[in-house]
């Protein structure tokens, strides 16, 4: 047997979603003892799972896919319907910051009550008390009532006590999504550190970024079932794919992804005569480069924009614009076809331009662009706002808005410092 | 639930053996060079906890012994929690029960007249101990429900909800029993030191019977909330058919001719009370208008340790018993609540 952390064995969890149930003596017995109709929902069917020692999974799912519910029986909250999970070493589990917190009871209390409603013994909370109250910056509210802590100041105080239960396996359901930024990354800081110690670390989030930054393996998790599981960002494509083709979660909250205008992308019409604007565009496309299977494109891919305009009259000198936008409108980039340095007359009739863009260098996210046809000297005869959208997957580890590429050395001998630094 | 098993321990299942044997896992020095990896080294290799549908009563018992530490706290925080803000604190603990003594010694001493010599005494006697099972078992019914916001986030044996709602009673039960013997000093009602040993023991068996009834009581509860109001108006009931504010003698001098003392008997508590107050008040008989009355049953030191050793054993069965169904029940507890 390998050296397993956590060790999921077909998992199963029932839950019966009784429509209403009959709750008091009165219902019960006026009903006769007869239950309501109950419909069973596997929350879990299954599910197999083995984390090694050191090893840092991420859970990936939708709402409602069981996530929870796994993270909940490996916890032992929840009872396995079938199946069972062994967990070697120590286990904390991080499913709702200061859950076990009483409102009345100071800081300082409750950081014993949590630290034995963890298994922790008074001499061992005892001596990470320090650490626990040094990391949750609470030092001059520690002996005030939790109940007049704020929002944030309750989950410091509750992701602090969980750390510094020196568990061997960490379980984070979705947390790290809490308290102010600088807290978030003082909570991944300490999640790495975990990492480094050899520590098993097992956490649900939505970001698949966190799981691509943090994590070691990924595994999808859907209706129940594990569907995928892989390297993390092979187990975020997964799992957008999934999104994608229930044409749920993720797509449908950003319509650009699906309504990706595969077809011709009408002009307006406009109230500027006609002969003011000799050029206006007919349809642009987008066409990816790589596996056209899927409805995104991954990093390094090339990227295609077919143009379709028409002239009323043979026009020249006619430049192409280009605007890149991000989700959250930003702009990427603009360019346009003055500054590539081409020269455009266009012919009466209809023609076809290509702009490509080459070695898409953006990690994950949904892109749009805008369009623009003009004259040299800005004179402005058409513009597409919403011309089209791409959306792009990064298989690999690096988090942010872009690839670069990155290269490291090691400069160990002082010789070699002192060329670098005369390079310098 | 998950349970803490020690790998060497035996009959244990197969998933256990297999942990059994120790591995060092691969590390880079960097990694072992971190803080206390050598004391989690030595814990990983030897525990592993194993979360399963159901959890045996044997791992209960031992996952509860485990948590014992858990239960101190828990009883603190409850009678911490429940007299913060308050002037008095923890007098109120013993407001209420004053309370309700001086009103039974008016009623039964003073307007009935029973003429029962330190009256005071022998109601306290029986009251002790009912207020604590009573106490103990009313809030421990309801202690799953209203701690479900722990019940459905951590993992804990939650049994000790229970427990420490019947440890809290017992915290209780003890402020009393100060009041009590400055009772006894004041009035000189010297107890009956021979029996002090059983009086131990029958405190031990209403605590494990209050536990069993609690435990049992709070899962159910759970499925069906009525259980909490049904058990406020079944403890008004029981009280009465407990012989505390009047004497056994009286029931008994109608039930013994007819061979049926047993029913009476069988309310588990009455034996205890009975050993409370032969303890405690230490007048089995008095000389009540000028006659010798009866209060006590005459029975000797034997039939007190035969009564209250059953419903040792009863309480203990019962506690058994509260532990499998509370076992059978906890799985869907977080979907109930």
């Amino acid at each position: 047997m390998s050296d397993f952390a956590v060790d999921v064995r077909d998992v199963s969890k029932r839950f019966r979603l009784a429509h209403g149930q009959y709750k008091t003596v009165k219902e019960r017995l006026i009903h006769g003892g007869k239950r309501k109709s109950t419909e069973d929902f596997w929350a879990l069917d299954g599910v197999s799972l083995t984390v090694k020692e050191g090893e840092t999974v991420g859970i990936l799912g939708r709402n409602g896919s069981g996530k929870s519910t796994l993270l909940k029986c490996i916890c032992g909250v929840l009872q396995p319907t079938s199946g069972e999970v062994a967990v070697r070493g120590k286990l904390a589990g991080l499913l709702e910051l200061g859950a076990g917190f009483q409102q009345d009871l100071t800081g300082r209390e409750n950081i014993y009550l949590n630290g034995s409603l963890m298994g922790m013994a008074k001499r061992d909370v005892d001596k990470v008390f320090d650490a626990i109250v040094d990391f949750s910056e609470l030092e001059e509210f520690i002996d005030g009532p939790v109940k007049f802590y704020s929002s944030g100041m309750y989950v410091r105080l509750g992701f602090a006590v969980a750390v510094n239960m020196d568990p061997d396996v960490l379980v984070i359901d979705e947390v790290l999504a809490v308290g102010d930024e600088r807290f978030q990354r003082k909570c991944i800081g300490r999640v790495k550190e975990f990492q480094k110690e050899g520590r098993t670390i097992l956490l649900v989030t939505h970001a698949a970024d966190t799981v691509r930054s943090i994590c070691d393996r990924g595994v999808v998790l859907s209706h129940g079932h594990l569907v995928g599981e892989g390297e993390p960002g092979e187990a975020t494509r997964i799992f957008r794919e999934g999104l994608m083709a229930e044409g749920a979660g993720m797509a449908v909250a950003d319509p650009t992804l699906v309504a990706v205008p595969a077809v011709p992308t009408s002009v307006s019409a406009d109230s500027v005569p006609d002969d003011e604007r000799p050029v206006r565009f007919r349809s642009v496309h987008r066409v990816y480069s790589g596996d056209n299977t899927v409805p995104y494109m991954s990093t390094g891919d090339d990227l295609t924009i077919r143009v379709e305009f028409e002239a009323l009259h043979p026009t020249p000198d006619v430049v192409f614009s280009l605007e890149v936008r991000d989700i959250d409108n930003n702009l990427v980039m603009r360019t346009d076809t003055s500054i590539i340095g081409m020269v455009i007359d266009a012919p009466r009739g209809v023609s076809v331009m290509h702009f490509g863009i080459v070695k898409m260098p953006l990690l994950d996210g949904k892109f749009s662009f805008a369009m623009g046809i003009q004259s040299r000297d800005g004179l402005l005869y058409d513009w597409q706002e919403n011309a089209g959208t791409f959306a792009v997957m990064y298989p690999g580890k690096a988090a942010g808005i872009m690839r670069m590429d990155v290269h490291a050395a090691l400069i160990s001998t002082e010789s070699e410092l002192d060329s670098s630094a005369a390079l310098a | 639930m998950a349970v803490d098993v020690p790998a060497a321990s035996s009959g244990a299942g197969p998933s256990v053996d297999d942990v059994a044997e120790q591995r060092v896992p691969d590390r880079s020095p960097m990694a072992s060079e971190a803080m206390g990896l050598g004391a989690r080294e030595a814990r990983r290799g030897s525990v592993t906890r194993v979360v399963t549908p159901t959890v045996g009563v044997r791992k209960r018992l031992r996952e509860i012994w485990l948590s014992r530490e858990l239960l101190i706290y828990l009883v603190r925080t409850e009678i911490k929690v429940k007299y913060k803000n308050s002037v008095l604190g923890l007098v109120w603990s013993m407001v209420a029960p004053a309370m309700t003594l001086a009103i039974y010694f008016f009623v039964f001493s003073v307007v009935l007249d029973n003429k029962m010599p330190n009256f005071v005494i022998y109601l306290f006697a029986g009251l002790l101990l009912w207020n604590l099972f009573s106490l103990g078992v009313l809030t421990g019914t309801g202690v799953v429900v209203n701690n479900a916001g722990i019940v459905k986030k951590v993992s804990f044996p939650r049994e000790i909800l229970a427990l420490a709602a019947v440890g809290s009673a017992c915290v209780f039960f003890f402020f009393q029993a100060i009041v009590m013997v400055i009772f006894m000093v004041v009035l000189r009602a010297p107890p009956d030191v021979a029996y002090f040993p059983l009086l131990v023991v029958a405190l031990l068996a209403g605590v494990i019977l209050a536990s069993g009834l609690a435990v049992l009581l709070s899962s159910i509860n759970v499925y069906l909330r009525d259980t909490q109001h049904l058990i406020e108006v079944i403890l008004t009931a029981w009280f009465w058919a407990c012989p505390i504010v009047y004497s056994y003698q009286t029931v008994e001098a109608k039930l013994g001719p007819r061979h049926l003392s047993w029913v009476y008997l069988a309310n588990p508590m009455t034996p205890l009370v009975l050993v409370f107050q032969r303890c405690l008040y230490n007048k089995p008989t008095a000389v009540i208008s000028g006659t010798l009355t009866v209060i006590l049953p005459q029975h000797g030191y034997l039939w007190y340790s035969a009564l209250v050793g059953i419903v040792l054993v009863l309480g203990i069965v019962l506690f058994l018993v509260a532990l499998a169904v509370f076992g059978r029940l906890e799985g869907n507890f977080a979907e109930e609540l």
